[in-house]
């Protein structure tokens, strides 16, 4: 913090407080401060307990939203259509989970933990963006995806790598880079399709009208139905609101998609003159609520797909952590191996020994 | 396409990393915990990398691995193998781990065609080695649910391992030391891991060195057809 000494002055005077309900008000009025003058609010600073749980919310979504994304790609990456494009794409889901993971460490500096969490998305009392319910039944969705889901994620993101949380905004400003990446990567995708055979283009062609609506929908409710915008900004943890994001979305849109020669599938979309902005049509809200509520294409496949996933990998957690109790008290497999399992091994234990004692694998992500 | 002896160990390790590669991929999304799916997407992003270098030594990438019937396919059945449960695909990470960094760290020392990519694959295989040793580790010498799981797939897979050992034409290693070298490897940590070793490596196919002939199990055609329908089905598109 900038001026932290007269925080913790202010602090220093707000503990010396005998009444509760004065030291809350000292502490919330140095919180208030912070945030006027646009310094990030650390893990050990005081926050309000609103604060704090809109932030673990919206930090949570945003890691279940991209650990459930990975699904999507992942449909197509054993079907990829070229080996530079399948290891593009590999790359890409391998960011994701590594996005996730970023995500739920910044979650865990609020005070829960990523069991916790998962645990909430596994039982439907926490959301992931409502993009990845909806199928991707041909190769263009993948670079649509990247153009037009990651476009929207970008456009929404950016603004938070301001963020008053310092943890989020820290993990925002990594992801932004790679999510920027990973557009670019979608646009070219789609351009090589729109730029090759009929058949390709209208593979293209159709991905887009698929994707388009549900991407502007990424932006959230209209202002006046979102339910956390107003506080939201005022702790600036958002920066501008939905319609906002979603007005520049367009904008930067449309001649993205009049270089890729792709139509966008909206006839109410036109420039608008006096406004500066392109004007669009009505977005479909009860597809969205619907979608929200579990109604989706692919919100049952999606959640099975990962809790199917947990449950199955119980049994390999449940080894790493004895393997690492062992470990802790040497009561590990290498001191008892010379009795009932490790008989009939041929000998070369002493040249590998060593090996298996270092710490495990290099962490490269 | 004429094939030299070359361009033929091109295609048999080349094809090895490409199917390996594609069997991981499938992991996406279903891994026990995220940091899994991380380092399996990074193993068969190193392996698909290794695939292209090789593939294109030999011939057009896209079209050795697109337009390829599975008889053509001139990798070990090993690597073929579905993936199972996660201690099915880390004893298959083991096995052919320790083979790929025995022979690349030996094809690295020399000076043949395949010196360069092996000098830089060995440090990308030496991390896959790693990982799959430390999950034997884990999962061998962690419940007894893990421990009965790793020995049943150790076991499963074991049949394919002799044909890691029949000489590749063009590949110039001394395989009989490297079949040496390599059980003396993974017997260590699977004693280290409280599971038993075989005692030499076999060959359950009808021949050794099948996968080499081109020769596969059931499920690899399988694969094959999911990997390469959509670019069969857009002959001459480029993507």
């Amino acid at each position: 913090m900038a001026t932290a000494a007269a925080h913790q002055t202010a602090r220093a005077e707000a503990d010396g407080t005998a009444d509760e309900a004065a030291r809350t008000a000292a502490y919330e009025a140095v919180f208030d401060a912070a945030v006027a003058a646009d310094e990030r609010i650390e893990p050990r600073d005081w926050m309000p307990d609103a604060y704090r749980s809109t932030l673990v919310r919206q930090i949570a979504q945003h890691a279940h939203s991209e650990i459930i994304g990975m699904q999507p790609e992942a449909n197509w990456i054993t079907r990829a259509p070229s080996l530079r494009r399948k290891a593009i794409l590999m790359a890409k889901v391998q960011d994701e989970a590594g996005h996730g993971l970023y995500l739920y460490s910044a979650a865990e500096t609020l005070g829960t933990s990523r069991d916790e969490l998962l645990d909430k998305l596994h039982h439907g009392r926490q959301k992931y963006s409502s993009i990845f319910n909806y199928p991707t039944l041909t190769w263009a969705d993948v670079g649509a995806i990247g153009w037009l889901v990651d476009g929207a994620a970008i456009t929404n993101q950016v603004p938070l790598c301001r963020c008053s949380y310092g943890p989020y905004a820290r993990a925002m400003v990594r992801i932004c880079k790679e999510e920027s990446f990973h557009q670019r990567q979608g646009y070219e995708l789609l351009l090589a399709l729109s730029r090759g055979t009929p058949e390709q283009h209208e593979m293209a062609q159709d991905a887009v009208n698929r994707w388009w609506w549900p991407s502007l929908m990424m932006f959230g409710p209209p202002d006046d139905e979102s339910a956390h915008s107003a506080q939201s900004m005022a702790w600036k943890i958002k920066r501008h609101s939905n319609d906002e994001l979603r007005q520049r979305f367009v904008d930067i849109c449309v001649p993205q998609a009049e270089s890729l020669g792709l139509r966008l599938p909206d006839p109410e979309l036109r420039w608008n003159e006096e406004r500066g902005h392109h004007d669009f049509g009505a977005i479909d809200w009860t597809e969205f609520w619907e979608v929200l509520k579990g109604n989706g294409p692919c919100n049952e496949q999606r959640m099975a797909q990962r809790r199917q996933a947990h449950e199955e990998g119980a049994w390999v957690r449940e080894a790493a952590a004895a393997y690492a109790g062992k470990q802790a008290t040497g009561a590990s497999g290498a001191g008892r191996a010379s009795g009932a399992y490790g008989a009939s091994g041929a000998d070369g234990a002493s040249e590998t020994d060593e090996q298996a004692d270092q710490p495990t694998g290099k962490a490269r992500a | 396409m004429t094939v030299t002896a070359g361009s033929a160990a091109a295609l048999a390790l080349g094809d090895d990393a490409l199917v390996l590669s594609h069997r991981l991929g499938e992991w996406a999304g279903k891994a026990p915990v995220l940091e899994e799916d991380v380092a399996l997407a990074n193993i068969a992003l190193d392996l698909l990398g290794q695939a292209r270098v090789l593939l294109s030594m030999a011939g057009d990438e896209d079209e050795l691995a697109y337009l390829r019937e599975e008889r053509a396919f001139r990798n070990l059945q090993l690597v073929e193998q579905p993936n199972g449960d996660f201690a099915h695909t880390i004893a298959r990470q083991l096995y052919f781990s320790t083979y790929q960094r025995l022979l690349y760290a030996e094809l690295a020392a020399g000076d043949g065609e395949f010196a360069p990519l092996a000098a830089k694959a060995v440090k990308e295989v030496a991390y896959h080695q790693d990982h799959a040793e430390h999950w034997t580790l884990r999962l061998g010498d962690g419940t007894a649910e893990s421990h009965e799981r790793m020995r049943r797939a150790c076991e499963a897979l074991w049949r394919y391992t002799g044909e890691m050992f029949q000489p590749v034409e063009g590949v110039d290693v001394d395989w009989p030391a490297l079949q040496g070298r390599w059980l003396a490897s993974v017997s260590a940590v699977l004693r280290r891991a409280t599971l038993d070793t075989p005692e030499v490596p076999r060959s359950g196919a009808w021949s050794a060195g099948a996968g080499r002939q081109g020769l596969h199990t059931e499920p690899f055609g399988r694969m094959l057809a999911e990997m390469q329908h959509l670019h069969r089905s857009h002959p001459g598109a480029s993507w």
